[in-house]
């Protein structure tokens, strides 16, 4: 369910009162309804699903998270692999 | 893709899958309720690279599997109407309904057109005012904003020969449902991370509480899964039923307020039928009073439409996990990907597809 | 014009006034003097060549040494004009390449047009223009032709078929049942670029670097590849069903497994962020200059260098092996070292949200 892709917002705008935009997902501009996130500014990654921002991306937990991958892995070559 | 493909990366999958392996004690049953979490799972490959720790279970979170034979029924005698111009999305092209399937309608004459997002079909119904113009409103809680938006504004506009036939359906109550069978063998869920996107997480903290499963918020790719199984397993072992969010960075507490709250006026919760599983209380949306003139059912006297699943069809029991898919009677006889009866085969990635195209690479690569 | 230039249909003028009619009429396809002018003005310049001018009933050909080939195929892509390419050059890319696919060199192409009243004649006119030129390109003619038109409302504006005739030399075996297992199965170009081609125009998709149809004839870097016979087993072009329908095909006609690697599929970003926005598997999506190979594990490396020094295969890459083990079906190595079994499509591939 729910295909969802996270895009970069380039350009806001109202359109007969909604607030839309245009986002470029990995190359690809496509235009998307924001009205649900009022707060979302130009260059703020977006989740976006049937052409519609569902959630503002928390790069900040983003980063967090893949640190944590990073660190997970440096525990790995410290104490060896034992499989 | 930013914040894709980082999610992506081998070396860290299999560190992540290492590491699960590595704290299971024993086989623990985990669902994944979202479809696209299935099909994750099976593009992948993530379920092999857990064998022995991790027993994934395909739940019923797939809204074009789980919209009932009859709602299928009711959209393909819409759009046979002279006249109207019915807009879905692809994925319910090749659902079939009791004798034929949209693509089939399609073939007959019937204007049946596929759109990305529900703004493309009112876009439609204002280019074609003479016309009548239905929507086919599938989905769960991510889509449900986009639905509503798109009613919405066909309401404030006055795009008066639009509306849509509104199948929407909701995952705590299935979630509830499957934890208070009987015969429930899952230990621990993986909920639908865009599903919380938009709801927040706080509903499951009284499942939680009540059934003493784990629940762990989940993205889709590859690691976000993997983080999410880690956590669920790690919960698990400790015996510390939970809930916990590994998908942070695209879900918060509270979820997306201003959807919710267009949620709660153009919407109102009904009970609903699911395919393979029957009827949920209190498990789906349908257009409010207020928005109940944009209620294709309504405006084109299908509410009427009654039709029995086939008597065939376990998808049910498989749904939760009872079942495997070779055990159910009609499985790669009379229900086959190409002829499917219900649910869990329709789909690419529900969990009988899945069984019947991997089963039979299993069975070939044992024989040789 | 070349490949990549929007169609400029103001630019075009009639050599010679078609009785004033700037579209499609019933009578063009009527055999009376209004189907005449359009063969004379319009395809006759187009395809110039001294067997189409004899004018005749039937073409009269040469017979070549060596077997022949035969292929059909009807082109009904929508819209008419796409970027990287049209429906004139796909038909003779489409056919050429089927042609080349048993080994053949494709000598004759013949013509047929199904045309819709209203459709305008300067489209026509560039449709044949750009069909003449990847004729002249690929080194086939287009030696017979036939035109006919349908009410408006019945078509689609223009449907085109086309077939051809290749011959084959007496050496070379070249067809989709021979593909042994330890056989290395090629890839010569990134995968999905037509596909997502077409159907960025019909779904709206604007792109910061426009994606391009791959349609080209593969008949020369066939010719190249024959230095290896008999090595090359298979030879295959994954147009509809893409790469995944032509390697189950292999699978299932030669009786054996393939086992491919998703790293290892070159696949262009925009298609794949285009894949990823549809919720598409790149393998499933339509190309029109590309092909697969099967080869002996002796001459892969030989093989790539040879793909990878053509014009249309600079992103070559060995992408799998052929195996004795899950007869008749295609899997493939994930990225994260598990395993996924790669189904023949069962439809036509459409956007999906879940």
């Amino acid at each position: 369910m729910c295909l969802a892709v996270p895009g970069q917002v380039k350009e806001i705008y109202g359109s007969m009162g909604t607030q839309m935009g245009r986002v470029n997902f990995g190359g690809i501009v496509k235009e998307v309804c924001l009205a649900y996130l009022p707060d979302i500014k130009v260059g703020d990654y977006t989740i976006v699903h049937v052409g519609f921002a569902i959630a503002k991306v928390d790069e900040e937990s983003a980063h967090r998270t893949l640190d944590a991958f990073r660190e997970m892995g440096l525990l790995d070559e410290e104490f060896g692999e034992p499989e | 893709m930013k914040y894709l493909d980082e999610f992506r990366d081998g070396e860290t999958a299999q560190r992540l899958a290492r590491e699960i392996r590595q704290t299971a004690t024993r086989t623990w049953s985990i669902m994944e309720v979202c479809g696209g979490q299935t099909h994750s799972i099976v593009r992948n490959g993530l379920d092999q690279l857990l064998e022995g720790a991790v027993e994934m279970i395909h739940g019923p979170g797939c809204p074009v599997c789980v919209t009932p034979l009859e709602l299928i029924d009711k959209a393909l005698a819409i759009a046979s109407q002279p006249g109207v111009i019915f807009c879905s999305f692809g994925d319910m092209l090749r659902v079939p309904g009791s004798d034929k399937d949209l693509f089939r309608i399609k073939a007959e004459g019937g204007d049946i057109r596929v759109v990305y997002s529900p703004l493309d079909a009112l876009q439609i119904a204002r280019q074609n005012s003479e016309r009548q113009v239905v929507f086919f409103g599938i989905g769960f809680e991510t889509t449900a904003p986009a639905n509503a938006m798109a009613v919405h504004q066909a309401k404030q506009q006055g795009i008066a020969n639009f509306s849509m036939l509104v199948s929407h359906v909701l995952v705590p109550p299935a979630i509830e449902a499957i934890m208070s069978s009987p015969t429930c063998r899952v230990q621990a869920f993986l909920a639908a991370g865009h599903v919380c996107s938009v709801m927040g997480y706080w509903q499951y903290y009284p499942l939680v509480e009540r059934y003493r499963v784990p629940i762990v918020i989940t993205g889709f790719e590859p690691l976000d899964l993997l983080e999410g199984i880690r956590r669920a397993v790690h919960l698990l072992e400790a015996g510390t039923p939970q809930v916990d969010n590994a998908y942070e960075r695209a879900v918060c507490f509270e979820g997306n307020q201003p959807a919710q709250k267009l949620l709660s006026e153009v919407f109102e919760v009904a009970d609903r039928k699911w395919r393979g599983i029957g009827e949920i209380p209190r498990s789906g949306w349908r257009l409010s009073d207020p928005y109940r003139e944009f209620d294709a059912e309504q405006r084109f006297s299908v509410a009427n439409i009654t039709t029995k699943e086939s008597p065939l069809c376990h998808s049910g029991e498989v749904l939760q996990g009872n079942l495997k898919p070779n055990e159910c009677p009609g499985f790669g006889k009379e229900c086959t990907p190409r002829h499917p009866l219900g649910a869990t085969m329709v789909s690419t990635e529900g969990a009988c597809a899945a069984y019947y195209n991997y089963g039979r690479f299993v069975a070939v690569e044992s024989i040789h | 014009m070349s490949k990549h230039e929007k169609p400029d249909f103001s630019q075009w003028s009639c050599p010679l006034p078609l009785r004033d009619y700037p579209t499609i009429v019933i009578g063009h396809g009527g055999g009376g003097k209004l189907s005449g002018e359009l063969i004379e003005h319009i395809f006759v310049p187009a395809f110039r060549n001294t067997t189409l001018e004899v004018m005749a009933d039937s073409s009269v050909l040469h017979r070549p040494a060596g077997r022949l080939a035969f292929s059909t195929d009807s082109y009904v892509v929508q819209p008419l004009f796409f970027p990287g390419g049209s429906i004139g050059d796909l038909a003779v890319h489409g056919t050429v390449n089927d042609l080349s696919m048993s080994g053949a060199t494709p000598l004759y192409l013949s013509a047929g047009f199904i045309l819709e009243e209203g459709f305008p004649l300067a489209q026509l006119a560039a449709i044949v223009d750009r069909m003449g030129a990847a004729a002249r390109a690929a080194g086939v003619q287009i030696v017979t032709g036939d035109t006919k038109v349908v009410e408006k409302g019945h078509g689609d504006g223009c449907y085109i078929n086309t077939s051809g005739i290749g011959v084959i030399a007496d050496d070379i075996h070249i067809d989709p049942t021979r593909a042994r297992p330890g056989d290395v199965v090629l890839l010569s170009g990134t995968i999905g670029d037509h596909g997502m081609a077409i159907m960025s125009v019909r779904e709206g998709l604007e792109f910061e670097t426009i994606i391009e149809s791959d349609s080209a004839a593969l008949n020369g870097m066939v010719a190249s590849l024959l230095k290896f016979a008999p090595h090359v087993h298979v030879l295959r072009d994954p147009t509809r069903g893409g790469l995944a329908s032509s390697l189950n095909e292999i699978a299932a006609q030669s009786k054996v497994g393939i086992l491919i690697e998703d790293r290892k599929l070159p696949v262009l970003p925009d298609v794949q962020s285009a894949c990823e926005l549809l919720g598409m598997d790149p393998v499933y999506v339509p190309n029109e200059g590309k092909l697969v190979a099967i080869v002996d594990p002796s001459v892969a490396d030989a093989v790539l260098a040879t793909l990878r020094a053509h014009e249309y295969g600079k992103n070559a890459a060995i992408i799998g092996t052929v195996t004795g083990q899950h007869i008749g079906m295609l899997a493939a190595k994930t990225v994260v070292g598990g395993t996924r079994i790669i189904p023949m499509q069962i439809g036509e591939q459409i956007p999906r949200i879940c």
